[in-house]
């Protein structure tokens, strides 16, 4: 009894007080409306048809690619960012953190006007790259990529950050006792502790590059095959032809899911 | 006169605005059938109208105290799915006459007047530095062309004119815009752009223009109506009337387009 008590106690807690719940049904109908009005748009009887079309399967293709090389790229540099904000002394650590989370609320046209500013054709990094080997970023699947990058690598590094904080130092400590370098203490003790933020990290990050639009048309342009991602298909659709707009969009909606739905899971376990 | 279910609403949103203008002359405000004067036009216009019609929307107001131009610029065929989902648009001025002529086969709006033509022309970066000559130079792999994305105007205009000369455009990239478009070649990212003449216009000295052949297939007329259940109906004939004035047409010459 002494030890059934408390546990009825728990779970009085973990219930909401009941007054959450209107609230909570409000709110889920808010976000689930507009995908229902999607849904009811969508032209059920051409989809098949639709997403097979050329302008579907193009975009669909660029935007995984460019989605999945701008995650790897954020995970090489994300994770030792989100390490230097979590563990580093550094003076101005909150400047850094600022500069790290600002995609995030800059509207990304504005991120894509500056990375014009800086790799562009005439841009700071640009011009001299291209006087120099002739690569050019803007209009080719690297600056979609950069584009994606610059976007969605804050989701990666906020993540991991907080994960990194959770971490047990005295794990780290244990380990350096026992005689384990750096190198082994990082790979063996922190990286696994922190492994479902990073997983979390990722997957947001990769769910923020597919639905990438300002930066990216502000900065790689708009071309069927090579830098026409979904959402910017879907944008150019819309103005032409929306039962094919509606279709584009519906896939976005259903990869985007297929990539969050088995986020919540890790999410609550991490 | 039926109300789509979203009038109200928009209705509502409209009356800071009115509020906001009140107490002044009622001046050549026209009262509506409520009897409330109309104090605001609201004007959906095609992007390459964008600096014309803030002159236009001055001139207006100057003729009619009290009243306030509130403009809203998109691709064409942007406004017209905007105008077709029940915008709170007075008056709709396109690039392009099919789209026009989709607004008015939806009975969307009443009878278009064409009040401006535009023209094609082969933008490039101060001082060219492409050295591009003509249009034949579209169809260039090493250069890096842009055009409009097919399906706005000044993509398909493009298209009909490359066709017209047998050219094959390469383009690095096809902008939702002629403005994005213009950007570009301003930023000196694209080597040359098919553009509108008012564009290279407006663009000032970051932008050349290169004589091309577009004739008849490069020109477009520009057509403007009252959206059919205006908010401001009276508001919305009077400027659809005034675009048509010399003294409209001589702000619109000002920005580089030709008489309709």
């Amino acid at each position: 009894m002494s030890r059934a008590a408390p546990r009825t106690d728990r779970r009085a807690a973990a219930r909401p007080p009941r007054a959450l719940v209107p609230l909570a049904a409000l709110t889920v109908g808010f976000l689930v409306l507009p995908l229902v009005a999607l849904l009811q748009r969508a032209p059920w009887s051409d989809l098949t048809e639709l997403v097979r079309r050329p302008i579907v399967t193009d975009a669909l293709r660029l935007s995984l690619v460019s989605a999945a090389v701008a995650t790897g790229l954020s995970l090489l540099g994300g994770v030792p960012l989100a390490w230097v904000l979590a563990r580093s002394r550094l003076p101005g650590l909150s400047v850094l953190r600022a500069l790290a989370t600002l995609p995030v609320v800059l509207p990304p046209v504005v991120g894509g006007a500056a990375l014009l500013f800086a790799f562009g054709r005439r841009g700071l990094v640009g011009e001299p790259l291209e006087d120099a080997t002739g690569f050019v970023l803007p209009f080719s699947i690297w600056g979609v990529i950069a584009a994606n990058t610059f976007v969605a690598l804050p989701f990666l590094v906020l993540t991991v950050e907080s994960g990194l904080r959770a971490v047990d130092t005295r794990y780290e400590e244990a380990a350096a006792t026992l005689g384990a370098g750096r190198w082994t203490v990082l790979r063996r003790v922190t990286l696994p502790q922190a492994a479902p933020s990073i997983v979390a990290g990722a997957v947001l990050c990769f769910a923020r590059a597919l639905g990438e639009f300002g930066a990216t048309v502000t900065f790689a342009g708009n071309l069927q095959g090579r830098t026409q991602t979904m959402p910017l298909a879907v944008f150019v659709a819309l103005e032409s032809d929306r039962d094919a707009a509606v279709a584009l969009s519906l896939v976005l909606v259903a990869v985007s899911l297929a990539v969050l739905v088995p986020l919540r899971d890790r999410w609550l376990r991490a | 006169m039926t109300l789509r279910p979203a009038r109200p609403l928009l209705a509502a949103c409209a009356l800071p605005l009115v509020l906001a203008a009140c107490g002044g002359s009622t001046g050549d405000a026209a009262p509506s059938g409520d009897g409330a004067p109309e104090r605001t036009v609201t004007v959906f216009a095609a992007a390459s109208l964008t600096d014309a019609f803030a002159d236009v929307a001055a001139a207006f107001e100057d003729e009619h105290p009290g009243v306030t131009v509130e403009l809203s610029f998109a691709g064409s065929s942007a406004l017209r799915e905007q105008v077709l989902d029940g915008a709170p648009a007075d008056v709709v001025a396109t690039a392009d006459e099919a789209v026009m002529a989709d607004l008015v086969d939806e009975g969307a709006v009443g009878e278009p007047v064409a009040f401006a033509t535009n023209r094609l022309q082969l933008a490039v970066p101060a001082g060219n530095p492409a050295g591009v000559g003509g249009l034949d130079d579209l169809g260039r792999g090493d250069l890096v062309i842009g055009l409009c994305a097919a399906g706005v105007p000044c993509g398909d205009l493009a298209r009909r004119v490359l066709d017209g000369a047998g050219v094959e455009p390469a383009p690095d990239t096809e902008e939702p815009n002629v403005r994005a478009l213009l950007a570009k070649v301003e930023a000196g990212e694209l080597d040359a752009g098919l553009v509108y003449a008012t564009d290279v216009r407006a663009a000032g000295d970051a932008v050349e223009a290169v004589d091309v052949p577009v004739g008849e297939e490069g020109t477009t007329r520009y057509p403007i109506a009252a959206v059919a259940d205006a908010p401001h109906p009276r508001a919305a004939d009077a400027f659809v009337a005034f675009v048509t004035t010399p003294a409209a047409r001589d702000v619109l010459a000002d920005h580089g387009f030709g008489p309709p």
